[in-house]
């Protein structure tokens, strides 16, 4: 079979798994619908329920994991690549703290502020996302001309560290009802309402897999080691820099509209390297499609186990990504 | 003989306040060359080296691939006419052996483009090359060091360049291998055709198989030329503080050499 084929067929399942958990995924809740019946154009919209609560009340929802998955898992993708290192996360370069810290500040400020209809948690968090990126992006490229991935990955860890620190002490100063909001919100959420937060997000994220489009063969070589990767024609500094600020962008906007979810960053790539080989062509793909596919179907579990009362997506990911990635582990050696 | 790649005196430090790791070195590599770099542990042989190959650009002075200045090549042109075998190669995750062949073929494909037929075909040549046909689809981490360094020598002739640049091809493999390595070195140099220029500590492995040699002693060159003219024993002290003998060996014809002693510089 052909390499070309071989990628085509892959990314096809993929894909057709995606979009069957995702037609799935509305159809399931504290009230069961019927998805025939939902997509029945013969019935007005007026009295059919089913359509209600498929297209108003649980598409949105799915839509928005299914976006901010496909993102945190093809951002975890690229960011292993680049720092060749297994264990990166969308998270290790400080990009979600920044968001949080964000949104830490707009809730305890009380910042009433909207852009187009996007409130101040989404617009604060996205902002210190960018923030963050910025500040560990000048400190790796200060020291020489390149870009260094060593220092790449101090800076974030350390960022990280020092953004959690002031996380604590803002949380210390809010009052009660604040910090609870705040820390809601660190748990992730995907309870969006409506389709415009997705659109506002959507953008950045079309971007930023643009991006990545361009870069599934050069991950490869850069995987292999950037001196190598250099003699095989890849032009490293800006390949590392398309990178590092493509997966931050995205990651950014992923957070501003789901919260920081965990896991998905690190256990879908591994999992799909698992099934499918190493090759970033087949993998980036396959990983956005899954990780959309994955966090939905956490979102569901959120939503219905102990419905109504529902558990914050971010625990789900965790309860279910922690042990499974330690079983991983412990396989693998 | 033409010049195939001449470096004219070229110097480089790796920050600005960093000292000259090579320092006004010039080199030519003569179209077939099969040129051995040898010098003592930071003596700036594998700079040397990347300078050659255009991955990094020399401080001052020019590196030339045929009439061309090589900086004036995008990185992808230089690649397709230089290729690299690096001193050791670390996967960050599990490619097999034909997947790391392939990526010899990055310089040849645009952004979208997937191998071909074609491309299939050259990887398959270089693994056939270098004797590593079964092991195109075992996992690269899993090869012992002989067959990983082949496999990554195949990547490299995957590259279809003209001029192969070795850095410390043999360092970690035991006697067969080096063996092994030298003669697959020595087949591609005489029947390919291809142009060769390899760093190393391996004396003997030099001077069984290099035509010329260029010696390196702190980032200068202590002497180049013909491998039978360069290779003494008073060459040998000066670069390495060794005392030793220089023997035609009678099986082989083959120049040996045996280290006596060290002494003080």
């Amino acid at each position: 079979m052909s390499i070309r084929r071989r990628i085509t067929i892959v990314i096809g399942g993929f894909a057709l798994f995606a979009i069957a958990v995702m037609l799935w995924a509305p159809t399931l809740g504290s009230t069961p619908i019927s998805l025939s019946q939902a997509f029945d154009r013969s019935i007005p919209w007026d009295s059919n329920v089913d359509a209600q609560i498929f297209f108003v009340a649980r598409l949105p929802r799915v839509l928005a994991g299914g976006l901010v998955g496909a993102t945190l898992a093809a951002a975890g993708v690229v960011l292993q690549a680049l720092l060749r290192n297994p264990l990166a996360t969308p998270f290790t370069l400080g990009v979600s703290a920044g968001a949080s810290l964000g949104a830490m500040l707009a809730v305890t400020m009380q910042l009433e502020l909207s852009v187009l209809g996007i409130t101040s948690i989404p617009l604060a968090s996205f902002a210190g996302s960018l923030i963050a990126t910025g500040i560990v992006y000048a400190l790796a490229t200060l020291q020489r001309r390149g870009l260094s991935t060593n220092v790449l990955l101090l800076a974030g860890v350390t960022l990280n560290a020092f953004f959690s620190a002031l996380i604590l002490f803002v949380q210390y100063l809010a009052d009660f009802a604040e910090a609870l909001r705040a820390i809601r919100w660190m748990m992730g959420g995907l309870d969006v309402a409506g389709y415009f937060p997705i659109i506002a997000a959507l953008p950045f994220v079309v971007v930023a897999f643009i991006a990545f489009a361009f870069l599934t063969r050069t991950l490869n070589l850069l995987s292999v080691g950037a001196e190598s990767a250099a003699a095989k024609g890849v032009d490293i500094v800006p390949a590392q820099r398309l990178a590092f600020l493509s997966a931050s962008l995205a990651t950014g906007a992923a957070v501003s509209l789901g919260g920081p979810i965990g896991f998905i960053g690190i256990i879908v790539p591994h999992l799909v390297r698992l099934l499918v080989g190493a090759d970033h062509r087949i993998v980036l793909p396959a990983s956005a499609l899954f990780g959309a596919a994955f966090l939905v179907l956490c979102d569901l579990a959120a939503r219905t186990l102990m419905s109504p009362l529902e558990i914050p997506v971010g625990v789900v990911t965790a309860l279910i990504g922690g042990p499974f990635f330690l079983w991983l582990l412990v396989k693998r050696s | 003989m033409l010049d195939l790649l001449w470096a004219d005196s070229v110097s480089f430090r790796y920050a600005v306040d960093a000292p000259l790791v090579v320092d006004g070195v010039t080199v030519r590599l003569a179209d077939g060359a099969l040129t051995g770099i040898l010098g003592p542990n930071g003596s700036g042989k594998t700079t040397l080296l990347r300078l050659l190959s255009g991955t990094r650009r020399p401080t001052s002075g020019r590196v030339l691939l045929g009439d061309r200045p090589l900086e004036q090549l995008s990185r992808r042109d230089a690649a397709r006419q230089i290729a690299v075998v690096p001193q050791e190669t670390e996967l960050a995750f599990e490619y097999r052996a034909i997947e790391i062949v392939l990526m010899g073929r990055h310089p040849h494909l645009g952004v979208f483009t997937v191998e071909g037929p074609a491309d299939v075909r050259i990887a398959e040549d270089a693994l056939a090359a270098t004797g590593t046909s079964h092991l195109a689809n075992r996992f690269f981490h899993e090869l012992s060091g002989g067959e990983k360094q082949r496999v990554v020598i195949a990547a490299a002739l995957a590259q279809s360049a003209n001029l192969l640049l070795l850095d410390e091809p043999t360092a970690s493999l035991d006697l067969g291998y080096q063996l092994e390595i030298a003669s697959l070195l020595q087949r591609l140099n005489q029947q390919h055709g291809v142009t060769m220029a390899i760093s190393t500590h391996d004396l003997n492995l030099t001077a069984s198989i290099c035509r010329d040699l260029i010696l390196m002693r702190d980032g200068r060159v202590l002497a180049a030329g013909p491998t039978a003219s360069v290779l003494t024993p008073e060459n040998i002290r000066l670069l390495y503080d060794v005392e030793a003998d220089v023997h035609v060996h009678r099986g082989t014809g083959h120049m040996t050499v045996v280290p006596v002693k060290r002494i003080a510089r």
